[in-house]
């Protein structure tokens, strides 16, 4: 315990509690929201077993810790403990250049890492209020939406996996990997590519992908299909899904859900449709809304949104393939670096380039808050720059520390095997999580 | 929404296209109760900015500052102009979303000094729980009515506030438990 909460200590009594929130119906705990408190008959009792389940336990998705309380196989009280993956990217990203910070974002959220790249990228740009190329806007869209599919696929084979459909782990890492040998065409890396910069891409979109990503936008309503007959009638799924880890429309929102599992509580909510960043307001696209609010739901969700990313990818290499040949990154020289052939001729761009890797660019001073949705949801990005070339202050808004502070309401009275369905359910990622 | 209404309203301020709303430190709580109220339903996030140090570097250039420029460091050679001072050390913004068509997004924004408290507002979005305890936790600003203000992220008996300027990087001793 720290000097500083030891003077609060005091304090923390006297505070009017204003739960329940002004609503009926809620389910969020109500002396602290996050942790599920052992019922006032139960305290004491030689039937409540307390328990430390993770931080390292395979269906935790890394290294989430729970402490439950259970009264049979019951969870009467839970208390998620976070911060076993707490790298201090926030504080690492101050000490770096601009141009440098790009590579931290990705490493934050690692599995929807293309998202996580794109919200700092956007953010950097409209503090220098830089216009980006066409072609650039329309292949992030497509980069981030394969990213989704990818991150979706992720959920759908390990939360199966948790719940004992093995083979689902198989069929989603298929399509998964198509995914990543895409982006290894494009950018060089499977994860982590650090190809949008800011102002662009890093790199001109190579020949031959509009060719395989279209071979796969073909085949992906297959594998869905494939997907929907392992598991869509498949008793034993709709069993441990269907009623399980309940969360309400309004829970929803006062916890600050976001993405998926927001709209599995029948809120209707998507950033790409309701504040458009890229290009979203052209493309054509459904945002999948279930009202049911459980497991079942947030797996539907995403099922749905896997058949809308594919047809945007598609609109998208539909416009791309019209952008031949036009550039992918802006012609600002004061922040982008100059093309490579340049360096031998153009005393001018010798300089530029020397001063933007030595120095870096600088960005106006100000605060901007961007925020884009993510595969988990709301993905926000803070940054403060006092006009030098480093951030003052960077700080993300991580979808899944908000998923996770769900994790008390949505156990209420599960059973522990249920409670694995709902964490997986939540698709959070610790690195997010923890930053 | 007019925020002049907004209780404890100090100044409204509109920049890269976002609004800016600054409260008296005494009054957030109130104000964001206000605000939800008013259709900000969803609260995105909750930052806190230490000022330490802003603008110390000086102008580049022949006008140095007191200990000059250090041409030998890239990037150390000052502002091409100094920045806006700011009221206090801290910042502290919330980010609010009202889900609306179109949507709209207001940062309510207070300062406040080291030690300052401010009022808690997990009663007002219980959301702010977590988001509380990581700003105390690596800022070390301390909610006043907070449930369960204790470390978040960084271990229970840590000590000091990682993310303050005055924090420092790097050199840390790595401390093994079994070793007494």
């Amino acid at each position: 315990m720290t000097v500083a909460s030891e003077t609060t200590a005091g304090s923390m009594r006297d505070w009017p509690i204003v739960f329940p929130p002004p609503y009926e119906g809620s389910r969020i705990p109500k002396r602290v929201p996050t942790i599920l408190d052992v019922p006032p008959a139960l305290v004491g009792s030689d039937d409540i077993l307390r328990i430390n389940f993770g931080p390292n336990h395979p269906s935790t998705h890394g290294v989430l810790r729970l402490i439950l309380d259970l009264d049979g196989e019951q969870v009467v009280g839970l208390n998620a403990v976070i911060g076993y993956l707490h790298t201090g990217f926030e504080k690492t990203m101050e000490q770096k250049t601009w141009w440098k910070c790009v590579t931290y974002p990705e490493r934050i959220d690692y599995v929807g890492y293309q998202n996580a790249e794109l919200v700092f990228v956007l953010a950097v740009e409209q503090l220098l209020s830089l216009e980006v190329p066409e072609k650039a806007t329309w292949m992030r869209m497509l980069l981030c939406e394969l990213n989704r599919i990818h991150s979706h696929l992720v959920f759908l084979a390990t939360s199966a996996l948790e719940l004992g459909a093995i083979s689902m782990f198989w069929y989603c890492f298929r399509e998964r990997e198509t995914i990543l040998d895409l982006y290894e065409m494009v950018t060089g890396a499977r994860m982590h590519t650090r190809y949008f910069q800011v102002g662009g891409l890093a790199e001109d979109i190579p020949d031959g992908f509009y060719d395989e990503c279209r071979k796969f936008v073909e085949w992906m309503p297959h594998a869905l299909d494939d997907y929907l007959a392992l598991l869509d009638r498949n008793a034993i799924w709709l069993e441990r899904t269907k009623g399980v880890g309940k969360l309400s429309a309004d829970d929803a929102i006062a916890l600050g859900q976001s993405g998926p599992n927001l709209r599995a509580s029948g809120v209707d909510w998507d950033l790409r449709r309701d504040q458009p960043y890229l290009a979203y307001e052209q493309v054509d696209f459904r945002v999948p809304v279930y009202a049911g609010g459980d497991v079942y739901d947030r797996y539907r969700v995403r099922m749905d949104e896997m058949a809308e990313s594919t047809r945007i990818v598609d609109q998208c290499l539909r416009r791309l393939e019209r952008l031949q040949g036009r550039p992918w990154i802006a012609d600002d020289r004061k922040v982008v670096l100059p093309p490579r052939e340049e360096l031998h001729t153009s005393m001018e761009s010798l300089i530029h380039h020397f001063k933007l890797v030595t120095e870096g660019f600088r960005v106006p001073e100000g605060e901007i808050y961007v925020a884009i949705e993510s595969p988990r949801g709301e993905s926000g990005c803070y940054l403060v720059s006092d006009g030098g070339p480093k951030p003052w202050r960077v700080h993300f808004r991580a979808p899944s520390f908000a998923a996770l502070e769900a994790t008390a309401t949505c156990t209420h009275h599960a059973l522990i095997a249920d409670l694995i369905a709902i964490v997986g359910s939540l698709d959070a990622v610790m690195g997010d999580t923890d930053r | 929404m007019n925020y002049r209404d907004l209780p404890g309203f100090v100044s409204v301020k509109e920049a890269f296209g976002e609004t800016t709303v600054t409260i008296e430190r005494e009054q957030i709580r109130e104000a964001c109760a206000r605000a939800r109220e008013d259709g900000f339903t969803f609260l995105a996030d909750i930052v806190t900015t230490d000022y330490l140090g802003w603008g110390d570097k000086g102008v580049s250039g022949y006008i140095g500052s007191a200990a000059g420029r250090d041409l030998n460091h890239p990037s150390t050679q000052g502002y091409q102009a100094l920045p806006q001072l700011k009221p206090k050390r801290f910042s502290l913004s919330y980010h609010l979303l009202a889900m609306e068509q179109p949507a709209r997004r207001v940062r309510l924004q207070c300062w406040l000094d080291e030690g300052d408290p401010v009022q808690s507002v997990v009663g007002v979005w219980p959301t702010a729980d977590w988001h509380e305890r990581e700003q105390f936790d690596l800022m070390g600003v301390v909610f006043d009515g907070h449930p369960n203000l204790e470390r978040l992220l960084m271990p229970e008996d840590w000590e000091g506030h990682p993310l303050r300027k005055d924090y420092p990087i790097g050199g840390e001793p790595v401390r093994f438990s079994d070793a007494e």
